[in-house]
């Protein structure tokens, strides 16, 4: 099958049984890859209830069809499972090399099962797969093991590995690939670690076929060219996403000690032109990507080597704890990385107790007598250890802010800052309805990658409570998942302005299969609408409650920045999902249609 | 005429290696590349990019003279001639003379500068 490997590894860990199967046409043909063979896969082999951290749940690695290939970012790799984080549908996506390998060793998935009796890791080299010892690596840290695996296999091997967070249940731990990035959202690292899988090592020798070499190649050429040509190629690659950092701040975005603000008086100190002269060594792409986002960095002050801070990190542990040296942040980052957590979940969680805190809501009787004061970077870092080895107060952190506002009380539900149970990332919404609606209705929870809409609100108007602004949510959240399921970046489209006819076009080339945007959007709705049928099935009474953002934002106005004294009404919020749910053709309580369920060709798989 | 790396330039993204077996071979395949990138994580973190510099060992050691250069000034392997024998390989200062198991003979770089034209930060030229 032109553009894909053709083959789907399909590993037994509780009987340590690996058996090749043939990729189906009709799941390349309807999700196209990545997320789409994600959603479809798990929708379809788990059952009703399965519980996240047993053996019934799976763990799903896919490419896309232009994974590996020689189109601009062609490096993500999905992995997907049911979260413990959130008990509903989670995918989230790691760029780097994985994917690319796992297709020159001839697979377009693997999908994990069961639970091992003992730790093992995958070892794919071309043919020869088969789990392997990891006892060894039990408890080591995320990049140390990637090290030490790299000098066992060989550099060509391409590793993702779990750090010691996810192997003690951290519902927030991440996988981690190329010493520095993360599939980091909504605990899929959790899952691994709960099947007793160390890491994955590929290596692969073999060719991806493709249907029209020539075209394959002329569009491909023209996609590079534009990229370089870009006006924003100069600015975006020198910062990448720190770049966007100074920009929140003046937005009054940032969000700042728990959420409390959307700017940060000490932002400066954060600043990605600060960072790139101060810790910045050397640029680091993912494959495939001639505008190198990556940063990977030298803190002296710590001793520490680490990719980034990226914007998210230095959002959520930076100002929303208050830290405003980007050398402290960057340790933050580093811990994380080692042990293995999302640092945007992190950042929340320490943000809360902090706030609780300060508030009096906790005290030095729950904290393990530690101050928990906004702005104190050893604090934080005790903190990330405390919920790595879930010790004390740690233990409640790290299964998220929603489980310990349950246990904490006193009001603090209406400001642990999560939808689904998912923390919030980076970008505060309260003089932002697009974007807060963005968060509201993501799949896996209060995430941006969905729909990043807060410049849509700035460009029309940030008060605005619209029907266009539910339109444009909808619009993003087809777009932007679609090159999640392609196995590509979306970052050559949002901060190039490479135009998405190019992608049309070179899947057609590849894939011989001519399809137009409008028809990969269809999928991308498909795909869309099949996760929230995940969440239906999975979840109990799931429906509009679930769409809530924190209480926080009808309560409580902005307190200080260029957002100061702006909310968004408890009218707006339900006005905002009335408007998405009618335009989405989901009925009153945000449930698909059996109409919708139809038009998307869902009606024989999805009972709802 | 030589093909250059600047390697503090270079991030590790590999385009060049497959756009290297895009333009030879017609194939996706950056195992068949005619140049090569080392990435040293995490310490100190930088990339390694190795090209081939025409110095010529790999035609002194050739047994059966089967390393000629072109009209470019580049060394090549012919592949009609060549024995397997991979002393080339093994005398390659630079390690890039490469093998693949779809064939039996090395090869290297022929100057066609297509990976200097896949290069977005620009580590690779030509001089």
């Amino acid at each position: 099958m032109n553009a894909y490997a053709g083959t789907v590894l399909r590993v037994d860990l509780a009987r340590g049984k690996i058996t090749k199967e043939s990729l189906n046409l009709e799941l390349a043909r309807g999700y196209l890859g990545g997320r789409g063979f994600a959603a479809s896969i798990l929708y379809q082999e788990l059952e009703k209830g399965t519980d996240p951290l047993g053996p019934g749940n799976k763990l799903i690695v896919a490419t896309g069809p232009l994974s590996g290939l020689l189109i601009p970012g062609a490096g993500k790799t999905t992995f997907a499972a049911k979260s413990p984080a959130t008990g509903g549908y989670a995918d989230s996506s790691v760029g780097g090399h994985l994917c690319a390998e796992m297709k020159y060793a001839g697979y377009d998935a693997f999908i994990f099962e069961g639970i091992s009796p003992q730790p093992v890791y995958l070892f794919v080299d071309d043919e020869e797969v088969e789990l392997r010892e990891a006892s060894r690596y039990w408890g080591q840290g995320s990049i140390s093991v990637e090290k030490v695996l790299k000098e066992e296999l060989g550099e060509e091997f391409q590793i993702a590995t779990i750090g010691p967070a996810a192997e003690r249940g951290v519902v927030y731990s991440c996988v981690s690939h190329d010493f520095g990035r993360q599939a980091g959202r909504a605990g899929v690292g959790t899952v691994m670690g709960a099947k007793r899988l160390k890491a994955i090592a590929v290596r692969g020798t073999k060719s991806i076929p493709v249907a029209d070499l020539d075209e394959y190649r002329r569009i491909s050429r023209q996609m590079y060219d534009a990229c370089r040509a870009s006006e924003a190629w100069e600015s975006w690659t020198r910062l990448g996403t720190s770049g966007v950092n100074m920009w929140s701040d003046e937005v009054g975005s940032f969000p700042t000690r728990n959420f409390q603000s959307g700017a940060f008086e000490k932002a400066e100190g954060l600043a990605g032109e600060l960072m790139r002269e101060r810790i910045v060594v050397t640029d680091k792409a993912c494959f495939g990507c001639s505008s190198p986002c990556g940063k990977w960095s030298h803190s002296k002050k710590h001793g520490v080597r680490v990719e980034g801070p990226e914007y998210e990190t230095a959002a959520l542990l930076g100002a929303n704890v208050a830290l405003s040296d980007i050398e402290d942040v960057a340790y933050a980052n580093y811990l994380c990385d080692e042990y293995g957590l999302d640092t945007i979940s992190a950042g929340n969680a320490i943000a809360f107790a902090m706030e609780c805190f300060e508030k009096g809501i906790i005290t030095t009787e729950e904290t393990d007598g530690l101050e928990l004061n906004f702005g104190q970077a050893k604090v934080v870092f005790a903190l990330l250890e405390k919920i790595a080895k879930r010790e004390g107060i740690g233990d409640i952190l790290a299964q998220g802010v929603k489980h310990a506002a349950r246990v904490w009380g006193k009001g603090s539900s209406d400001f642990a800052v999560q939808v689904k149970g998912l923390e919030m990332s980076g970008y505060e919404s309260r003089n932002a309805p697009a974007m807060l609606l963005s968060y509201m209705t993501a799949d896996v929870g209060a995430h941006h990658n969905r729909s990043w809409a807060i410049t849509y609100d700035l460009e029309v108007g940030r008060d605005k409570v619209t029907e266009d602004k539910a339109a444009k949510v909808i619009e993003l959240q087809h777009i932007r998942p679609l090159f999640d399921c392609l196995g590509c970046c979306r970052l050559q489209w949002v901060e190039l302005g490479l135009d998405l006819g190019y992608y049309a076009a070179v899947l057609k080339a590849v894939t011989g299969v001519d399809r137009s945007w409008d028809d990969l959007l269809k999928i991308s709705e498909r795909v869309w609408n099949l996760t929230r049928a995940f969440w239906v099935r999975e979840v109990e009474g799931f429906g509009r409650e679930w769409d809530y953002p924190p209480a926080r934002t009808w309560k409580e106005p902005v307190i200080s920045g260029p957002t100061k004294g702006k909310f968004v009404s408890r009218e707006d919020v339900e006005k905002l999902l009335d408007m998405y749910y009618a335009q989405r053709g989901w009925d009153k309580n945000g449930i698909p249609t059996r109409e919708k369920l139809e038009e998307l060709g869902l009606s024989d798989l999805v009972k709802i | 005429m030589y093909l250059r790396a600047d390697s503090s330039k270079c991030s590790g993204c590999r385009a060049c290696l497959l756009a290297c077996s895009l333009y030879h071979f017609a194939e996706n395949n950056p195992k068949k590349a005619r140049l090569a990138i080392t990435p040293h994580f995490p310490n100190p973190g930088t990339y390694e990019v190795r090209t081939c510099t025409q110095c010529g060992e790999c035609a002194e050691v050739c047994p059966v003279d089967c390393i000629p250069r072109d009209e470019k000034g580049a060394y090549y392997i012919d592949a009609e001639e060549c024995i397997a024998c991979m002393a080339c390989v093994d005398a390659c200062p630079e390690g890039v003379i490469f093998v693949h198991p779809d064939y039996e003979a090395p090869f290297q770089c022929d100057l066609c500068e297509e990976c200097v034209s896949y290069c977005g930060p620009g580590a690779l030229y030509i001089e």
